[in-house]
């Protein structure tokens, strides 16, 4: 079983995002270190790009602090490395735009990022219809690592079920139209939108794009089998005069929220 | 599996969030029945017509080429398009798509503000919502176009994040596509982004190419040897080329921006510095861009807001690499002095775009002969540059 398989057995999943390099790498690595010790199942690790398309203001200003510091795609697989060095054991997925994966080339990039300890990929700017070369590259590589695939709420019937018959990992539902960032509230579709994506798949679906508090968790939690927290989480961590103090109580926080679901 | 061709060889595609993949297929699927129906083109060509006053003249600029001895030189006047600038062609034509899509509200981009002038005036003729976005830097300079597309009902928001330029006002422009997809369009005004844009921009702008060959065959009784446009995305440069793609004997030259020079770094010459415009992928599509070793996007400089972006058109690339069209650049120095020649020699203001094709001419055509012809696409006019001219020149 690999390591993303193992973190699904218990379900819903708490999925933190953050982006290596802010506020600076050392920082950050000891904030993922500290968020995979003390309750993340799993952890998106971002790679900056200087035109974050998909990202609201927060992830938008953090990725590009990570840039003025000085943060490279080679730096970002290094941190991963000493990550596992420090014993983090779950799943560490790479969300990144495909620019400077292309720049590193692609198969290279797959090659190191699965060496340095990573398990699959995430890019947003990268849909079914522009993944095959991706995917082709994956093979390259004997753990053939995922590139977890996304759906949204605009997508249709036809789309999800093309999309979710190939999906490894799991699926990345993005919960609203828009960019990532916090919102007050969940939108009252969201049960019957993953309900239309577990028509098409039994791959884990797990929902991302606006959710900030450990209450939007849980409500989340009951439907969905993880819960992506990303903008928020770069927020409070890094706003945070302690980050990684703060990183720990935010990653017990939600996993705790949780609980009571996980079975 | 789209219905048009959704590449141009190994450039072009669809690089975007899963969000907008239903409205791009929409789109699509909205322009291919607007083509093929007679109602819409009528309604189109009307338009074209009575409010932009297409077609544009084909003017022989007689002074300019005596001064500069060599090829006659021919002017398509898309300076005298209502609102100033080719723009508007696309515009219009997107927001008839709009109106037939059932959307009520677009969304743009714009770096000269000649594109938010379009869109704002095709949203106020139409009675459609309209947000523009553009970066600081290009509202300090181009001061002109901000009112005018105020005026006009637009909302212009100002965008602070990045370079705050064009790059930065379509990624916010993207933003705001994939918050309010249901009922928003982006309006894109280059020949750029996922396809079907770059389909859609060139077959608006092609008006431009089909009424300067029948005129050069009407005026001067040839095709012209080279035909010569700017090219930021370019869209201009399409629409002009696409009229002469097939007559092979007709050179077609690109002009990109050279800013202070190629050898500064300050510029943004994508195809005119190998060492960083390398094919990558930006804003949806794959083409050439300017970015650095590690893929993050370069800064770019030029003294016109229009060409002042770091990646091409991806029809561009194509062009490039199969050799059907050639392209160069043109520093500042060297569109400013051009800005100045054709106000003095040919009583034409242009835009400091359009100024970056004008010296490819002065140029080129002095190692021409006098029996050869240059079509050169004066593809908008300079009132939005009076202050940034005064000020380059003082």
């Amino acid at each position: 079983m690999n390591r993303i398989e193992t973190a699904f057995q218990k379900k819903p999943i708490f999925m933190p995002y953050f982006p290596l390099g802010y506020p600076d790498l050392e920082t950050s690595v000891n904030v993922i270190e500290a968020l995979a010790k003390n309750g993340a199942d799993l952890i998106e690790v971002g790679l900056s790009f200087s035109d974050p398309l998909a990202d609201g203001p927060v992830i938008q200003q953090a990725t590009q602090i990570a840039l003025e510091k000085g943060i490279t795609v080679k730096k970002s697989l290094e941190a991963v490395k000493e990550l596992r060095n420090r014993g983090v054991d779950i799943p560490l997925i790479l969300m990144g735009y495909y620019n400077p994966m292309l720049a590193y080339g692609l198969e290279r990039f797959i090659r190191d990022a699965v060496e340095a300890g990573a398990d699959g990929f995430i890019v947003p700017d990268l849909p079914m219809e522009e993944s095959d070369e991706f995917v082709e590259a994956t093979h390259a590589s004997p753990l053939q690592p995922p590139l977890i695939q996304m759906l949204a709420p605009t997508s249709t019937d036809e789309r999800m079920e093309a999309i979710a018959r190939n999906a490894k990992g799991f699926i990345y539902l993005v919960s609203v139209t828009g960019v990532t960032g916090e919102r007050r509230e969940i939108s009252n579709d969201l049960g019957e939108l993953i309900n239309r994506v577990r028509a098409h798949t039994s791959a884990p679906v797990c929902v991302g794009f606006g959710i900030s508090t450990p209450e939007q968790a849980k409500q989340i939690g009951q439907l969905a089998d993880g819960v992506i927290v990303g903008s928020s989480c770069v927020k409070m961590i890094g706003g945070s005069p302690k980050p990684v103090e703060t990183a720990k109580q935010f990653a017990a926080e939600f996993r705790s929220a949780l609980s009571e679901l996980r079975k | 599996m789209t219905l048009l061709p959704h590449k141009f060889g190994p450039y072009g595609g669809q690089f975007v969030p899963e969000t907008l993949m239903p409205a791009l297929i929409e789109l699509e699927e909205a322009f291919v029945a607007a083509r093929a129906d007679a109602a819409f083109q009528t309604e189109f060509n009307k338009l074209m017509a009575s409010f932009v006053g297409r077609p544009t003249p084909l003017t022989y600029a007689r002074r300019l080429s005596e001064k500069l001895g060599g090829a006659q030189i021919y002017l398509k006047r898309e300076d005298l398009a209502h609102t100033g600038a080719h723009k508007i062609n696309n515009a219009l034509g997107q927001a008839l798509l709009v109106k037939r899509m059932g959307k009520r509200r677009i969304v743009a981009e714009t770096g000269a503000g000649q594109h938010g002038v379009a869109s704002a005036t095709a949203a106020a003729l139409l009675g459609l919502e309209c947000v523009v976005y553009m970066g600081e830097v290009d509202i300090a300079r181009q001061e002109p176009n901000v009112f005018r597309m105020k005026l006009l009902g637009a909302e212009v928001r100002p965008v602070s994040s990045g370079t705050k330029t064009l790059k930065d006002a379509i990624n916010e422009a993207i933003r705001d596509w994939v918050t309010n997809v249901r009922d928003t369009h982006y309006l894109l005004g280059s020949a750029l982004g996922p396809h079907p844009y770059p389909t859609i921009v060139r077959e608006f702008q092609s008006v431009i190419g089909r009424e300067a060959r029948e005129q050069m065959l009407l005026d001067a009784g040839c095709l012209p040897d080279t035909v010569i446009a700017c090219v930021g995305g370019g869209s201009n440069a399409i629409g002009v080329f696409s009229g002469f793609v097939n007559d092979e004997q007709v050179e077609l030259i690109g002009v990109e921006a050279g800013g202070s020079g190629i050898e500064t770094g300050k510029h943004a010459a994508r195809f005119g510095d190998p060492s960083r415009g390398r094919v990558g992928v930006i804003h949806g599509t794959r083409t050439y861009v300017l970015q650095d070793e590690d893929g993050q996007i370069a800064e770019t400089h030029s003294v016109s807001a229009g060409l002042d972006y770091p990646a091409v058109g991806p029809e561009h690339a194509l062009m490039r690499d199969n050799e059907r069209a050639f392209y160069t650049s043109a520093t500042d120095e060297e569109a400013l002095s051009a800005f100045q020649t054709l106000c003095h020699t040919e009583g034409i203001i242009p835009a400091l775009e359009s100024s970056h094709a004008v010296a490819e001419v002065i140029k080129k055509a002095p190692t021409m002969r006098k029996d050869q012809v240059i079509l050169v696409n004066l593809s908008g006019r300079g009132d939005k540059d009076l202050n940034t001219v005064i000020k380059e020149l003082n």
